[in-house]
């Protein structure tokens, strides 16, 4: 099942240790390596953003920064995994390097899995996909 | 937590962590059953006390070093034994190894560790089923009763399996190492036969409600991205990940609303998953960047990749279909092959041109009883508006295959050639 891990912290707490990022990179990589993790990025300053609002009939374009919202989201990183445990498990690996690497920094990771085909996916592999048959 | 909670963190700590657990183990004590009762030991330790003391904050090092000292205690009695057999004027065996190595091999990257527990798994004294068991089993952390419910076998005949795998290679005295120089190509080609048939059966064609055999594409899918990190040199591995990854992207397309199988250029290709796709081409580009021959999964998967490339079926690049499909008939020559290299062949340079391909095949013989083969050359017929005999294909075609709705399928188009 494919999980959607988002992850969301005060803006401004300026930029994570150096320790922090080569353990994150660290563990990115062995979660490339066990397979599991599909793709994931990291979003820049709100500053540098915006939102665009449907409200009161109305779309309004809001330039960042979002001064006002308490959390922003930083990051995300989608992962193949087989249940929900698995997920807690990895986002708690996550978390733990920031207790340890990043003193004081407080946040939360979203552990979101993400909506695929309602049928179970015949996942039909066929080597010869050409011929009529071919799902 | 309580302690359902504990207990399912700790089953999914065991699935992150017994490949790697099992790999290192298999360092000192170089049998897998001896290796995997080991890991199996530390599970249940911490299955005692994580619900008491909490789960550890690095749980894999824990269960490493749990099953470390077991292996440790494992190495001392059997030390002690050989002494005593020593004491009995028997040999001592040469395999007596200090302590204190045990401990630093343990710690060495186990990367190398899991592709020699790849090698063992797919060895070529297994059989494949036993191979694609053990490989599920111990790559994977599966349980025997999740692989039995996936190969639609009882749970008995896959314990019994995995046991005699066990046995095998033991008895065979299979060494843990890294296959020879001269063997690799070989033994690199069973491993991915294995992974590839694991992502095919995911398949099912009788029992495609059962959530095993989705849980076995993703299973393959995962371990075939394992081998590109621990064997990046390979292109075929990375050929095969693009293709299965490419062929993966297009599974929510695939079945229609009541499950009928969708075919390729009817798909909705808005349904394709963009994210595989594009996971797919990199690992195409990965392996051609390499800069070899081309094996046979790298040419499927470029095959793959100009349909993934193409927004419209009416895009396809059907020349330079038919050229990979050349390819793959001279470096892997088959019938099936054939046949689509026909079907390619028609799209590319009309269906009289395929057709001529196509009953070349049907005098040989090999697929007389293979239901792809009427089906394609009712197509071509169909095309060339000789309806008739198309209509019999597909009525032959409808009769050979074993799958209920692409039965129907078949026999709708058999009378939609009638009606028209």
């Amino acid at each position: 099942m494919r999980y959607m891990m988002i992850v969301k912290h005060a803006e401004d707490k300026g930029p994570p240790p150096q320790a922090l990022m080569d353990a994150i990179a660290k563990l990115g990589e062995e979660a490339a390596k066990a397979g599991t993790m599909l793709g994931q990025g990291g979003l820049g300053p709100t500053a540098q953003g915006a939102r665009v609002v449907l409200s009161g009939n109305r779309v309004t374009v809001v330039d960042g920064p979002f001064t006002e919202a308490k959390e922003i989201i930083g990051g995300y990183a989608q992962f193949e995994l087989k249940s929900k445990e698995e997920a807690i498990e990895s986002a708690v690996r996550f978390m733990e390097l920031h207790r340890k690497h990043w003193p004081g920094w407080e946040g939360e990771t979203e552990v979101r899995p993400m909506f695929g085909p309602e049928d179970p996916p015949a996942c039909r592999a066929t080597t010869h996909e050409l011929a009529v048959g071919v799902k | 937590m309580p302690a359902t909670d504990i207990h399912r963190t700790i089953e999914a700590v065991w699935r992150i962590e017994s490949p790697r657990l099992i790999a290192g183990l298999m360092r000192i004590v170089r049998d897998l059953g001896i290796a995997e009762d080991l890991a199996q030991d530390a599970l249940v330790v911490a299955l005692e006390q994580w619900p008491k003391s909490g789960v550890p904050d690095n749980p894999g090092a824990w269960l490493m070093a749990t099953a470390k000292h077991r292996a440790i205690d494992h190495f001392r009695r059997n030390t002690r034994l050989e002494r005593k057999h020593e004491e009995l004027g028997r040999e001592l065996g040469e395999k007596e190894m200090a302590v204190p190595d045990l401990i630093s091999a343990l710690d060495d990257d186990v990367g190398d560790d899991l592709l020699r527990l790849v090698f063992i798994s797919c060895h070529p004294v297994l059989s494949t089923e036993a191979q694609v068991a053990l490989t599920l089993r111990l790559l994977g952390g599966l349980t025997t009763g999740e692989i039995a419910r996936a190969f639609l076998a009882p749970e008995t005949t896959v314990a019994q399996r995995i046991v005699r795998a066990k046995r095998t290679l033991s008895e065979k005295h299979v060494p843990f190492e890294m296959p020879r120089r001269e063997d690799l190509a070989a033994r690199l080609s069973s491993v991915l036969k294995v992974v590839y048939l694991i992502f095919n059966e995911g398949y099912s064609t009788t029992s495609g409600s059962d959530w095993m055999r989705p849980a076995l594409c993703e299973e393959a899918l995962r371990l075939g991205r394992v081998l590109a990190e621990l064997a990046p040199q390979e292109p075929e591995v990375h050929g095969l990940v693009a293709l299965m990854e490419i062929q993966a992207s297009r599974s929510r397309a695939r079945v229609g609303p009541s499950g009928e199988p969708v075919l390729l250029f009817d798909q909705d290709r808005a349904l394709w998953d963009q994210l595989l796709i594009r996971r797919g081409l990199a690992a195409l580009a990965r392996g051609e960047r390499l800069g070899v021959a081309r094996g046979s999964y790298l040419l499927q998967a470029q095959i793959a990749a100009c349909h993934a490339r193409t927004r419209t079926p009416q895009e396809t690049d059907w020349p330079r279909i038919v050229e990979l499909y050349s390819a793959l008939a001279q470096l892997a020559p088959s019938p099936v092959v054939e046949l689509n290299r026909a079907v390619a062949v028609g799209m590319a340079f009309g269906p009289a041109a395929g057709l001529e391909l196509v009953d070349a095949l049907t005098a040989d013989r090999t697929l007389e009883n293979y239901h792809l083969l009427p089906s394609v050359r009712g197509d071509l017929l169909k095309k060339l508006s000789r309806i008739e005999e198309a209509c019999i294909e597909f009525e032959r075609a409808a009769s050979l295959t074993n799958n209920a709705r692409e039965r129907t399928l078949l026999l709708d188009r058999a009378r939609a050639c009638a009606a028209g």
